[in-house]
């Protein structure tokens, strides 16, 4: 087998099981759970030099480095995360987990729910961002890490990285909040609600219980996939990308694929329903609505954000219509009212929203020169 | 050569909250910091400068000035800087109005275009070339040029109080004839 293309190599996945039910936002409760996640670098002796990274709604633990050194294992942020990148494995302890909810390892709605002996499916509890950084903080606990050098995320992640300084703000030295956003605009509500409604109204999902079926709602997930894909790249992207390019290079006259973005759309579809759990996305999406530190404020963000002690870095890219440049400077200024440390780049990518998983300099420049000062205030 | 840092800083007093506008590589915020034991935060819309301010420590906004301070409440900064900042910019009057309106103290300075040397090179018939605007007049990045005595009369005609004002030659401060014999024109405003 060829060498990893990650120049952090290959990685290994870890699990740790929690017996001490995890209480909800809901008023529900997660009975005994397990975590999957990664790490890469080495912990230093006066465990400081922590680092915490967020996945999105698609992601998983798997954030950086290969496993079994193949190419298409590499993880979803390792040209930021590795040694000498931006977020350096040489200096810092790199941490990703996966939240429970979702379908790479971690308890979530495939998982068997332990009284029935049966799939969780349409039983499994309503999870938020809260919950989620609540169980990471537990994991945290049992590493020993009482406090964050930093935590990162980027969208989603970029919401549980605020979480982070807001629920535990005394654990969190930095908070690197990219291409995110205080809440979801009713835009955003509504893409997700017409992706859960795909679905849910697809025959095979029998009311989130299909497992014991034997099949997967996969038409509705590929849908939910596609629709959401449109939301990730900027018009601008997709122009270049596609433009009105024929598949055949001429129409059809019917309803197939004529257009490459169609092609591009079903093709990212069906790749995403063989892999993704349909309860997962329903859980994760419904996170992302529920999203709302100023809902208890009365809509002032600042107060919602008075907690925080973090210094802040935020970053925001040009052409990212779902989550805008001017979702991120609602939470600068709300930051800047409060008189906290905060960093705000506006990154000028055409990539849109999927920006924030590209190797751009303007963009890692920023995050390496955050970072390399991190680890001169841990080091010191 | 432009005003040096510590003739600046030392209008600055000790731990104030300070924004730059304009910040570039974060030079004056992290000289405050770390002489003047200030906070503060700067603005700054071009990215390489954004990475060397962030390389400092220094906190920065990548922030276009000319779509004003709204971001910034009344008040919220004890010192608003300046420097060098005002020929680049469109909207000079509201500049300056929002300035005074976000800090307690502004702090301008930026290059006198009545300074002897430059006068005589107009009398020649072209426009001057100094080691404070050292472009052609076709290549210049400034929007606009100033003289000392020009910016008074904004300032009052924006209602503003001079609180100090002095020129700048050879790095030091002067206070006779700036209008003639400064390179550099620093102004210390308030609002009413």
């Amino acid at each position: 087998m060829s060498a990893s293309p990650s120049a952090l190599g290959d990685v290994t996945p870890q699990r740790m099981s929690f017996v001490q039910p995890l209480p909800l936002q809901s008023g529900a409760q997660l009975p005994a759970y397990e975590l999957v996640y990664e790490t890469y670098g080495t912990l230093n002796a006066a465990r400081s030099n922590a680092v915490l990274v967020c996945h999105a709604l698609n992601a998983s633990h798997h954030a950086a480095g290969t496993h079994g050194s193949d190419p298409k294992s590499l993880g979803w942020w390792d040209n930021l995360i590795g040694p000498g990148k931006p977020l350096d494995t040489e200096r810092f302890f790199v941490i990703c987990i996966n939240n429970p909810g979702s379908c790479f390892g971690s308890t979530g709605p495939m998982s068997i729910e332990p009284t029935s002996g049966k799939p969780w499916g349409s039983r499994f509890p309503v999870v938020t961002v809260e919950d989620w950084v609540d169980a990471q903080a537990r994991l945290l606990d049992r590493l020993g890490i009482d406090r964050l050098a930093a935590v990162i995320g980027g969208s989603l992640g970029g919401m549980q990285a605020l979480s982070w300084t807001l629920r535990y703000p005394e654990r969190v030295a930095h908070c690197a909040a990219i291409a995110t956003a205080p809440s979801l605009s009713a835009q955003n509500i509504a893409f997700n609600e017409v992706a859960r409604r795909a679905i849910i109204t697809d025959p095979d999902f029998h009311g989130g219980d299909f497992y014991a079926h034997g099949v997967v709602p996969r038409q509705g997930l590929a849908v939910a996939r596609m629709i959401g894909h449109i939301t990730y790249l900027s018009d601008d992207a997709m122009a270049t990308k596609f433009g009105r390019a024929l598949r055949n290079g001429a129409l059809g006259y019917g309803f197939g694929v004529d257009f490459e973005i169609e092609s591009y759309l079903r093709y990212q579809g069906d790749k995403f329903s063989g892999y993704f759990d349909a309860n997962s996305y329903l859980l994760i999406t419904r996170a992302l609505d529920y999203f709302d530190p100023a809902r208890t404020t009365g809509g002032d963000l600042a107060a919602a954000l008075a907690p925080a002690t973090a210094r802040f870095l935020l970053v925001s890219f040009t052409t990212d219509w779902r989550f805008s440049p001017q979702r991120s400077r609602e939470i600068v200024q709300a930051l800047i009212s409060n008189r906290r440390a905060v960093t705000y780049a506006e990154v000028d990518a055409p990539q849109g929203h999927d920006a924030f998983l590209m190797d751009h300099p303007h963009y890692h420049g920023v995050v390496r020169a955050w970072f390399d000062r991190i680890a001169q205030e841990v080091a010191r | 050569m432009s005003t040096p840092l510590s003739v600046i800083a030392d209008l600055v007093p000790h731990g104030s909250r300070v924004l730059d506008l304009g910040c570039g590589d974060g030079r004056m915020l992290a000289h405050l910091r770390d002489t003047r034991g200030c906070t503060g935060l700067g603005v700054e819309i071009d990215p390489q400068k954004l990475i060397a301010a962030a390389a400092r420590g220094v906190d920065v906004l990548q922030y276009d000035l000319e779509q004003g301070l709204s971001l910034f409440g009344d008040r919220s900064f004890d010192v608003v800087l300046q420097i060098d900042t005002l020929p680049n910019i469109r909207h000079t009057e509201n500049a300056l109005r929002e300035t005074a309106r976000v800090g307690r103290l502004g702090i301008l300075s930026f290059a006198n275009f009545a300074h002897w040397s430059i006068r005589l090179q107009i009398l020649t018939g072209r426009l001057p070339v100094t080691p404070e605007l050292p472009y052609e007049w076709y290549n210049t990045p400034n929007l606009r040029v100033a003289t000392y005595a020009d910016f008074e009369r904004l300032a009052a005609h924006c209602g503003l109080r001079l609180v100090d004002a002095f020129g700048v030659r050879n790095g030091r401060r002067i206070n006779f004839a700036p209008g003639l014999l400064a390179t550099e024109a620093v102004f210390c405003v308030q609002g009413a």
